[in-house]
């Protein structure tokens, strides 16, 4: 089905990809570098900001990989209507506010203390967890977080700013229970940075 | 000096065109037009889009043509085809009970309501080629009298149901929509939707094969064939703002359900259960095989005995499928030299080692030779 | 012969680039990252019916379908080669359906699909390797069933694939397996290394390229990131041995390369050439002579040395 028009009064929704097609490969090709290197900060953009609170790296990964079959949970802060429209308009995700359903979940990085709300799979599907994309102030590729595991030869280094002081210890926790879990992508402005949940960081 | 073969793109782009060539074969005789197919080869059509899960005669037709008549291959095409169409509509469930038969028949009721309808079956011809076929306007196929109105009529489960004597015809569960094994990967154990979705696409000699296995004792399920009806259905949707569903076009189906001996368990009162089978066109084969493997694949749910190779729902739904099987089983022409070579390797240092094995142990060599 | 052949096409407008349509693409893209988020874990993803027969690469075709874009310069092998008929059908449909730079030369490729080998040039970190896979579960050939092999995984209990190769130590004084070796990957999954010799099994262990492996008929995606470890199973007394071949390529005279045997005559004549073409080539640009590749025309070769 085709995303619902937009309300008629309402203020003209942000513009997405130029070229969906294209931009959304490039887009992708910048996540898929993340995930597979975490930590390494990479670039995702949409030409034109998206609504506030949603920052345009988020608003790029939304673009690239939400639609009809991923739920999307948005955080109370972030889920102003003018967020909700434009992701939903396009890109037909449905909304849910049980956070344990979403495929999807846009949080802001002082909520992200606790991690257990959202699905971490199923020992037979670990696969069927959360990506929790979270908001942050700064990104940066010298900062003082070392990080470890799959996708890293020896330590990538990462500086964020603006994330729930919890945040390093909730990671841990559900390490314990790899290959269950969740995975993370921070984003800050134009920038982003993953951690799956395979990578080990020393704060 | 030894130069490694190449050339491939040339020898690649000669294959398709002898395969052309071939397709066409002497151009003296008048090409087919696929509405030669549609109206003359029309089970063809039926089966190709009914395994396709397309239903468009058209396209169905011309596949065959390209296929050069290799259904599987056509079946394949449609597919192909397929999987590059949006999804516009979601159609709201066909009602066959408001079925046009064109035929209708049950085996386990001399008359009801509607009647037996023969309609234009194979059943009651005699195997006997018919050479006038063979000559130039041969087959003519007028009717000895004006072909009967179709007929709608309740289905045979309908009237076993009014007296409770067999099982609710089953709901989509816990699900707002049936699955769809084209856009989920399918999961075992599944869903009777998605089950029944595999076998509809399934291939028509596997599900043959099977349902003929039941029938000689390897899951046996008692079937009747309850009713068997064959006719046009009306494909109906829902739109936004217009009050009820909007009707979008016709097709026909052929629709089988097998009714089953059930013995009863402790809570449940012994009673009829259903197999069922559904095709596009008309299929008939294909949904009386359909129907006698679905009711297998039931047996696990009705607490009965599994032990037979049609109540193994993985083993049967994993190879049901012909565009998988016919892909994989071919794919063993394409080299594997690599391979091969790795497995040259280590038989001959296996040899290499139980020969030298032999030579330094002369009793075992002994042994061996005196076999 | 020395210069690697490099072609640039055209787009064919009439199929949306890279021939998926974006729900496919956004729907495989996901199974991508939860596979190299867990790595050589078989996510499952609705593989498409592609306009080639399952077999010939469906699954690969999706993976790199799905990750392509106009920059990438494309290399595609099968057994080796860039020749051989399948893998020029597969670097067909992609310049048709997205107009790419293909390329024969390792070195100069962004992604690199194969079908059972790797190059034998190392991989760098900005090289994606895709694989195609017929049959992605390990446990397979000791347990059909989807539903044992799943859980298998989930208890991370695979002591039927150590029994099994136990046994063929017991019986053949070796692990019989010189293909589809199984590896266990960042010390968790057992994964089927798609039917590639075992010989390039220590090429996958802490590789700076990302390697990602598409099954289409079984509709499973998997992944090993970056550098992380890659273990060929094994026993402490008897570990993980490569084959060695006593002959060198005939042509470039390599004897650390994956070679091909070619039979010359019926009355035993054989000799040895390098499985990868590009890497043959290479060597024989720089000057590496093998000892048939300037002697006398094949015709009247006999056996390789």
């Amino acid at each position: 089905m085709t995303p619902a028009p937009p309300p008629l009064e309402a203020v003209p929704i942000p513009a997405g990809f130029d070229d969906p097609t294209l931009d959304s490969q490039s887009v992708f090709r910048a996540v898929l570098e993340a995930f597979s290197r975490p930590g390494r900060v990479a670039f995702a953009a949409l030409p034109s900001p998206p609504p506030g609170p949603l920052v345009s790296a988020s608003a790029a990964v939304a673009l690239t990989l939400f639609d009809l079959s991923t739920p999307v949970f948005i955080a109370p802060g972030i889920a102003t209507a003018p967020v909700q429209e434009f992701l939903t308009f396009h890109t037909g995700c449905p909304l849910t506010e049980q956070a344990d359903e979403a495929a999807f979940a846009i949080i802001d990085g002082a909520d992200a203390g606790d991690l257990s709300r959202f699905a971490i799979g199923t020992p037979e599907y670990p696969d069927r967890s959360a990506t929790v994309v979270i908001q942050v102030q700064a990104l940066s590729a010298d900062g003082s977080i070392r990080l470890r595991g799959p996708g890293v030869e020896h330590a990538h280094k990462l500086g964020v700013d603006g994330l729930h002081a919890d945040f390093w210890l909730a990671r841990e926790r559900l390490g314990l229970l790899f290959p269950l879990g969740v995975d993370v992508i921070l984003c800050a402005g134009s920038s982003l940075a993953c951690l799956p949940r395979t990578t080990r960081a020393e704060v | 000096m030894y130069v490694a073969v190449k050339g491939g793109e040339a020898a690649i782009e000669n294959a398709h065109k002898l395969l052309a060539e071939e397709r066409r074969g002497d151009t003296n005789v008048p090409e087919l037009s696929l509405e030669q197919i549609k109206q003359q080869m029309s089970l063809a059509v039926d089966r190709v889009m009914t395994e396709g899960s397309l239903h468009d005669p058209d396209l169905a037709a011309l596949a065959i043509k390209q296929a050069r008549g290799d259904l599987v291959e056509a079946i394949f095409l449609l597919r192909a085809y397929r999987t590059t169409l949006p999804r516009l509509w979601e159609t709201k469930p066909i009602d066959t009970g408001a079925m046009n038969i064109r035929r209708r028949i049950s085996a386990t009721y001399k008359d009801l309501p509607g009647g037996q309808v023969l309609g234009p079956t194979f059943d009651y011809t005699h195997r006997l080629l018919d050479f006038a076929l063979a000559a130039e306007g041969g087959g003519d196929a007028s009717l000895d009298a004006d072909p009967a109105e179709p007929v709608v009529a309740p289905r045979v489960t309908e009237l076993l149901a009014g007296e409770d004597l067999i099982e609710e015809a089953g709901a989509v569960p816990d699900k707002d929509a049936p699955g769809d094994l084209t856009r989920e990967p399918m999961e075992f154990p599944a869903d009777r939707d998605l089950r029944l979705q595999a076998l509809a696409r399934g291939d028509e000699g596997f599900l043959l094969a099977l349902g003929y296995s039941t029938q000689r004792g390897y899951g046996r399920t008692h079937p009747f064939a309850g009713e068997i009806r064959m006719g046009a259905v009306e494909i109906e949707i829902d739109i936004d703002g217009i009050d009820g569903p909007v009707t979008i076009g016709e097709i026909t189906v052929t629709e089988c359900e097998m009714v089953n001996q059930f013995m009863g368990s402790k809570t449940e009162p012994p009673k009829f259960t259903r197999g069922y089978g559904l095709t596009f066109g008309f299929c008939e084969r294909k949904a009386m095989a359909m129907a006698l493997v679905d009711r297998a694949l039931r047996g696990r749910d009705l607490g009965e005995e599994v032990d037979a190779p049609c109540h193994d729902e993985e083993f049967v739904l994993a190879h049901a499928d012909n565009v998988e099987a016919s892909g994989f089983v071919q794919h063993l022409k394409l080299p594997h030299y690599v391979d091969f070579q790795s497995e040259l390797e280590l038989v001959r240092k296996m040899r290499r080692e139980i020969e030298q094995g032999r030579w330094s142990d002369g009793e075992e060599a002994h042994d061996v030779a005196a076999e | 012969m020395s210069q690697p052949s490099e072609t640039q096409g055209a787009w064919d407008p009439s199929y949306n680039f890279a021939f998926l349509d974006e729900q496919t693409k956004r729907m495989i893209r996901r199974a991508i990252l939860k596979a190299v988020a867990i790595p050589g874990y078989q996510a499952p993803f609705a593989s498409r019916e592609m306009p080639m027969p399952y077999g010939w690469g469906t699954g690969g075709i999706q993976v790199t379908a799905g990750v392509i874009g106009p920059d990438d310069v494309l290399k595609v092998i099968d057994q080796g080669s860039d020749d051989t008929t399948n893998a020029i059908s597969i670097r067909k449909f992609f310049v048709r359906t997205t107009g790419v730079r293909t390329t024969e030369s390792t070195g100069d490729a962004s992604i690199i699909q194969t079908r059972h080998r790797i190059p034998e040039s190392p991989l760098r970190e900005d090289q994606i390797l895709v694989y195609q896979v017929p049959i992605p579960e390990p446990l397979r050939f000791l347990e059909p069933r989807e539903t044992e092999t799943r859980q298998m995984h989930a208890l991370e209990d695979y002591g039927l694939m150590h029994v099994k190769l136990y046994e063929d130590i017991a019986r053949h004084g070796h692990i019989a397996t010189s293909y589809a070796y199984p590896v266990k990957v960042a010390g968790r999954y057992v994964m089927d290394p798609s039917p590639t010799p075992k010989f390039d099994n220590p090429k996958m262990d802490r590789c700076p390229a990302l390697q990602l492996f598409g099954a289409g008929r079984e509709k499973r995606i998997y992944a090993i990131p970056p550098y992380t470890e890659v273990k060929s199973l094994d026993f402490d007394d008897y570990p993980f041995e490569l084959p060695t071949w006593d002959a060198a390529c005939a042509l470039c005279g390599d004897t650390h390369s994956f070679l091909d045997e070619v039979i010359l005559d019926d009355a035993g004549g054989r000799m040895f050439v390098c499985s990868d073409t590009d890497h043959c080539r290479e060597r024989r640009a720089n000057g590496h002579v093998g000892p048939a590749a300037a002697a006398a025309p094949f015709e009247t070769m006999s056996a390789a040395p």
